[in-house]
């Protein structure tokens, strides 16, 4: 590689500090930790010593995460007061603080493997990850000593681009982005459209709630997902690259646009790329706040500069996408695969997953699990492996109810579907998707006509507005879960709700609508009897909707006031040192009183 | 028009030139209007009038695409935005108690300003710190596992913030 | 051609072309799939969804509008299924829409209603929070109501795909989609042309023009007025249809009488004024011809062509002709030169107009146009307006006996005629000006190549070994871009003439609703309305406007000549830059 490169000093690093610098850690105060780490290191006087700011490890639950290389020492839920002892215990002293090191399971530290040799890894098996929290994403050296750009080399010293297409089919790779189309057909459809200009596009416009995935990506190696782009560019025989990117993501946006640069000047991005007559360069464009741009016709809507509507398909973008032009557009993971399909081979791909899907899937694990983050495990891993085993079950000692993935267009799949495997046709099956990867995971406190009710308000709330049954239908059917949950559910409410579901999944115009009532529709297939609870007996059993609780105080009450002083609407009465008393009828279940008790005297029912 | 608003409608105008520049330069419509709310704050309709002169785009064009993105503020906004994250995980941890409280507490509902122009209300939807759910942020800044009393002292601490600075300055 | 295709439509096997829409080929087989937001003339928005189909294989039911067919494919238009999901789709817009047909104008009228009405639906499932807007009636002409609106999207599409005014725009998303002009500025401050050719595409009555009937009702019974009324080429030609007669009739003669039954005065002919108009327009032109005056000169008859003008080509203002059009004409001859004959005061003279057209209340109220301080015209109804009228005061349109304009601004050639349709004032002007100009009479006088509804049209003239060339373009948008080859090659043409609505006054914005049967702007019923002038024009002995003898007794009595200074105060005008700027998008 060394030899193709225009720019090649590359600097002699004894240890390599790696500083999580993901949101939690930030939180965490990551950024002081940087500032103390640096100062100390001064201060001693320690040589050949670099620090790096990665991206999210997906370890929030132990930020501030710092990793020490060579060796990968980890060390989890570092104070700025342990700086002073790691750095002469370790750097100067060459012994990793093991009271600091996180050892716990095969979850968080062994794929900190250069990936090479990367290889199953407990239940985890990083891919598309695979250089997120080894590598400084800011600096294309440190991504060239992971095989970076290897891929293109290899590409447009060796394969035709009908060569890279038929490895991409035979890898099996989908499009991670949800639908799971077969990418190496969709290359195909593309590469053999003429009419003129083609365009490759990178979406990377998450907009699942809860999901985090491709930020994730893009933080921590955004060079992958250049790659993977220049890649797709030259098999299907475009000179020009977007990528579609969330305003909101601006660390993302300026590790993307640093990484641009530096690829360009190395000669990988630009005219005549490696020295062949190959040429690609890559523009990003901002998205502003639309979810429904994730679907593919809405998102060149959006780069053309309009406003964010689908329209009817065919033609499909591969025909007729960006400014007319045959379109190629993948989502971050999905690109972030192909220089591994590439060096690995379509062959070794294949053989992870299933029959059906192959290769890894991120998921963005959160909700009532201890360990929340990015996981990422080979299709076919059980949704039970994931939440026990990789999340580390359920706190607090509750119950699992459900699993949502797939996010608004998902659905909730409960306790008995724990052992469904991984890929796109057996959730299908189960009655949820794969979608973008956001896995949600439901304790008993949490309503499902509440969460359907959520979700549905969501895609309401993001429904473009074009089409009739997205538009329209999706206000009635929050409208009715709504009353159902404030207790002013009607009989036959249930049934108005599948209808209305039904009809706007075969009749929307584009996925998100066509989608849209699967979370409500999944509840109401697996949770039925708690609808019913809700309608005829105004009942939640997670005591979460507001307007069916009633809250009493015990006997526990010492008279302290609290409560009385916080109630908003004046529903405590009671004299000092004595037992006080809410009237139900002034009562607006506000909860606050309940919260204030330390007494634990107000219970809810 | 002040030196600051000359200086902001230079820049706006270079970056303009730049994109007509360019082919299909129609496409930088929404790229140009982030230029307009940073610079801005929001998108200002004499400032919208200008980019469609500029760019020759129909003012109708553009008002269609500033009303369709929700980031586009379209009147001025406060010199802080709550952003309280209603992402599944923080719903799941009672994003909506967080929310209930910052409306209370600023008596506004989402989108609105405050009366001193101090806040700026706003729903996210998925901060991507769902380990320390639920969370908000206000300006750049994540705050994490909150719950009433917590976030009432954060906003508190703003406006102290805001009161000795005001106090300094007089 | 391509090789024909199988398809089955509700398990029955035909033979269709390729490349055409599961819908195209569906009509064409007589089945008439349900459609809302499909308009042959706009591109495809696949929205409404009530044209969808089950095809076999496919996930979901595809719109049929949008759907293209293929060799083998199954095709069910009308399972249990499928019938009750686009029963919903139709219930869930009537749920976000006023419940109150009775009283809306559109009653009887409106393509929701008859699609409701066809669906069968009899009971509401899904009520709830409706959308609540305040009318728009800041417009002198066109209302806009979102309540009604059910965002078809048409109207927005019509005005910048076909006018491409740009003045529409859905704003905001979701459940709160709302059709408006940038800004949500009210339509009267707004680049709107006033040229109602939304209205003529709602299919609701989420645009109406802004109804004078009642003032109209209510002056026509005032005894101290002398109530005199005009009427455009192209209301006779269309009013029969608003009378459920197919189009084409011409009503001339029972409009007349139907217009004495309503209480005027005296009935006055447009035509009459178009024929002025070619007298004046052609001296114009001729005079810039032989005194390298501003050329190309273009025409001004119509309202939001002007507006458009104005506001979108403010460079251009020189080289449109000063006439006032016909209407304006005809007005401020009836408040000078008629009121003058019948010894009345003009204040006393309530000068009405029955236009095809919406912009024409637009324009009755432009300052520039005031005569003596007096409006020319002081009231503007649509064909539909008048209809309307007609029926609700009881009079049988269809049965009446026809009758005779008044004098003297009643008569009229055969080339005043056609200026209702496309091409039709170029083709008059040339009758005159060639004769005035070569002092020879124009054998052939029918000008085949500026007729018919090609967007742009030209044409060659030789005038005396000089040649004269011509261009014609009706429907804004093909006004803009013969605009814009002007603006790069000004030599090109001398004279252009320019209709705001497509086809001419025959398509505008005030013409009768589309029948039941048909589609607003069908290219059939335009050209049926247009045959219904020509036939007119052929049948009179009269064909050139410089032959009709009351406008040559005007000239005789009271403007002397053509360009006098008499004609200059009357029939003449200016025009001005007008904010806000349009701004027309390079792209077309």
């Amino acid at each position: 590689m060394a030899d193709l490169r225009k720019d090649n000093n590359v600097k002699e690093v004894h240890y390599k500090l790696t500083l999580c610098d993901g949101p939690t850690c930030i939180h965490n105060q990551s950024k002081q930790l940087h500032q103390v780490l640096d100062a100390e290191i001064k201060n001693r006087g320690v040589q050949n010593v670099s620090i790096h700011l990665s991206g999210c490890l997906g370890m929030c639950k132990k930020g501030p995460i710092l990793i020490v290389n060579p060796g990968y020492t980890m060390y989890g839920n570092v104070k700025a007061a342990d700086i002073p002892e790691i750095v002469q215990s370790h750097l100067v002293e060459g012994k990793p603080v093991a009271r600091l090191t996180i050892i716990e399971d095969h979850l968080y530290n062994r794929f900190f493997r250069i990936f090479g040799d990367v290889d199953f890894f407990g239940k985890q098996m990083r891919i598309t990850l695979r250089n997120c929290g080894i590598i400084d994403p800011e600096n294309i050296d440190d991504y060239l000593s992971v095989r970076g750009y290897e891929a293109l080399a290899k590409v447009l010293t060796n394969m035709k681009p009908q060569d890279v297409i038929a490895e991409v089919k035979k890898s099996g790779l989908r499009g991670r982005g949800g639908a799971g189309f077969p990418t190496g057909l969709k290359w195909e459809f593309t590469a053999k459209a003429v009419n003129g200009d083609k365009y490759v596009i990178c979406n990377a416009d998450e907009g699942d709630p809860g999901a985090f995935m491709d930020r994730g990506t893009i933080e921590g190696d955004p060079h992958t997902v250049l790659e993977g782009m220049i890649i797709g560019g030259y098999a299907i025989g475009a000179k020009k690259g977007i990528v579609y990117i969330r305003a909101e993501y601006p660390l993302a946006i300026k590790r993307l646009e640093k990484a641009m640069d530096a690829a360009r000047q190395c000669g990988f991005l630009g005219k005549n790329i490696l020295g062949t007559d190959f040429s690609f360069d890559i523009e990003i464009r901002l998205g502003a706040g639309a979810f429904v741009c994730g679907e593919e016709t809405a998102l060149i809507h959006s780069i053309e500069g309009s406003r964010g509507m689908p329209r009817p398909r065919p033609p499909f973008p591969a025909v007729s996408g960006l400014f007319g032009k045959p379109t190629l557009i993948n989502n971050v993971e999905t690109w972030a695969n192909i220089p591994v399909v590439i060096l690995d081979g379509g062959d070794w791909f294949s053989s992870i997953g299933t029959e059906t899907s192959k290769g890894t899937k991120v998921f963005a694990l959160a909700g009532k699990v201890r360990n929340t983050g990015m996981v990422e495990v080979p299709m076919g891993t059980t949704l039970r492996e994931i939440v026990y085993d990789i999340g580390g079950g359920i706190p607090n000692g509750k119950k699992l109810k459900a699993i949502q993935t797939g996010g608004p267009s998902g659905g909730c799949l409960p306790e008995q579907y724990l052992d469904t495997q991984i890929d796109y046709e057996s959730l299908a099956k189960a009655g949820s998707i794969m979608g973008s990867g956001g896995m949600i995971v439901i304790d008993e406190d949490s309503c499902m006509v509440g969460l359907a009710k959520f979700f549905i308000e969501f895609t309401q709330d993001e429904s473009c507005g074009k089409c009739t049954p997205c538009r329209e239908g999706t206000k009635r059917m929050l409208e009715i879960l709504t009353r159902i949950t404030r207790g002013e559910g009607r009989p036959g409410d249930i049934e108005k709700l599948e209808r209305l579901g039904g009809m706007i999944k075969k009749s929307s115009l584009c996925g998100l609508g066509q989608s849209a009532p699967n979370p409500v529709l999944s509840t109401i297939k697996n949770f039925r009897a708690e609808y019913e609870e809700h309608i005829h007996q105004k009942k939640c059993r997670a005591g979460q909707c507001a307007a069916m609780l009633s809250y009493t105080i015990g006997e526990r009450c010492v008279g302290c006031g609290a409560c009385k002083r916080v109630c908003p609407a004046g529903a405590i009465e009671g004299a000092r040192k004595e037992k006080h008393v809410i009237d139900a009828a002034k009562c607006i279940r506000c909860g606050q009183c309940f919260d204030v008790c330390k007494f634990n005297a107000v219970s809810k029912a | 028009m002040t030196q600051v608003e000359t200086d902001k409608l230079n820049e706006l105008n270079a970056f303009m030139e730049q994109a007509v520049q360019n082919e299909h330069s129609d496409s930088y419509l929404i790229a140009v209007l982030h230029k307009v709310q940073q610079l801005y704050g929001y998108l200002p309709r004499e400032v919208m009038d200008t980019v469609a002169d500029k760019m020759q785009i129909p003012t109708a064009h553009i008002w269609g695409v500033a009303t369709f993105y929700h980031y586009f503020n379209l009147s001025p906004i406060g010199k802080h935005t709550v952003s309280v994250c209603l992402g599944t995980a923080c719903y799941v941890k009672g994003a909506e108690k967080v929310l209930d409280t910052v409306k209370k507490e600023l008596k506004i509902t989402v989108g609105q300003t405050t009366e001193d122009r101090l806040f700026t209300l706003q729903e996210a939807r998925c901060l991507g710190a769902c380990g320390i759910a639920p969370v908000m942020m206000i300006d750049d800044k994540i705050y994490g596992e909150l719950d009433a009393k917590k976030t009432v002292d954060i906003i508190n601490q703003y406006r102290k913030a805001e009161k000795q600075n005001a106090e300094k300055q007089s | 051609m391509a090789e024909q295709i199988t398809i089955y439509i509700n398990n029955k096997e035909y033979k269709v072309d390729p490349g055409q829409t599961i819908m195209q080929a569906a009509d064409k087989l007589g089945f008439h799939i349900p459609r809302l937001c499909y308009h042959p003339k706009l591109s495809i928005e696949g929205a409404c969804r009530v044209c969808i189909v089950e095809v076999e294989g496919a996930r979901n039911y595809v719109a049929s509008c949008a759907y293209p067919v293929a060799n083998g494919m199954k095709i069910h238009t009308n399972s249990q299924e499928l019938r009750q999901a686009r029963r919903d789709i139709i219930e869930l817009i009537l749920d976000n829409h006023p419940l109150d047909c009775h009283v809306c104008e559109r009653d009887g009228n409106c393509e929701l209603q008859r699609l409701a009405s066809s669906m069968g639906i009899r009971a509401r499932h899904f009520q709830g929070e409706r959308k609540v807007y305040d009318k728009d009636l800041s417009s002198e002409a066109v209302i806009r109501d979102p309540e009604k609106c059910i965002l078809c999207g048409r109207c927005v599409r019509m005005c910048s795909e076909i006018q491409q005014v740009h003045n529409l725009t859905q704003a905001h998303r979701g459940f709160d989609t709302v059709v408006m002009p940038a800004y949500d500025m009210p339509m009267g401050e707004s680049v709107c042309t006033a040229c109602g050719q939304c209205i003529n595409v709602c299919p609701t009555a989420a645009f109406l023009e802004k109804n004078y009937t009642q003032d109209l009702f209510q002056k026509l019974n005032d005894p101290n007025l002398i109530k005199v009324v005009q009427f455009a080429p192209s209301v006779r030609a269309a009013i029969g249809e608003a009378f459920g007669i197919e189009p084409g009739r011409n009503m001339e003669g029972e409009l007349i009488a139907a217009l004495r039954k309503l209480g005027f005065n005296y009935v006055f002919d447009t035509q009459f004024s178009a024929d002025l108009t070619i007298m004046e327009e052609g001296s114009e032109f001729l005079e810039r011809v032989q005194n390298n005056g501003k050329l190309p000169m273009i025409t001004s008859c119509s309202s939001a062509w002007m507006k458009c003008l104005e506001q979108f080509y403010p460079d251009l203002i020189e080289n449109v002709s000063t006439c006032k059009s016909p209407m304006s004409m005809q007005g401020a001859l009836t408040k000078s030169y008629f009121a003058q004959k019948i010894g009345v005061d003009p204040k006393k003279i309530l000068s009405v107009a029955a236009m095809c057209c919406t912009a024409k209340k637009y324009e009755a109220a432009r300052e520039e146009l005031l005569v003596d301080g007096m409006r020319g015209v002081d009231i503007v109804v649509t064909t539909r307006e008048i209809s309307w009228m007609i029926k609700s005061a009881g009079i049988d349109l269809l049965h009446i006996q026809p009758e005779e304009p008044d004098h003297p601004l009643g008569e009229s050639s055969g080339a005043g005629a056609i200026f209702g349709v496309t091409g039709g004032v170029m083709e008059a002007a040339i009758r005159t000006a060639y004769e005035l100009y070569t002092g020879q009479t124009l054998i052939d006088i029918e000008l085949e190549s500026i007729r018919g509804l090609k967007g742009i049209k030209e044409g060659k003239i030789d005038l005396d070994g000089k040649e004269i060339r011509v261009a014609v373009a009706h429907g804004l948008g093909n006004a803009c871009k013969l605009l814009d080859t002007v603006r790069k090659d000004p030599e090109r043409y001398h004279f252009i003439e320019i209709m705001g609505c497509p086809g001419g006054c025959i398509g505008g914005g005030g013409q009768p609703y589309a029948q039941a049967n048909s589609i607003p702007l069908d290219e059939g019923a335009l050209m049926k309305r247009a045959q219904a002038l020509y036939d007119l024009d052929r049948g009179k002995t009269i064909r050139r406007s410089h032959d009709n003898p009351d406008v040559q007794k005007l000239y005789k009595e009271f403007l002397h000549s053509p360009l006098s200074k008499v004609s200059h105060k009357y029939l003449h005008t200016h025009y001005k830059a007008k904010l806000p700027k349009g701004i027309i998008p390079k792209n077309g």
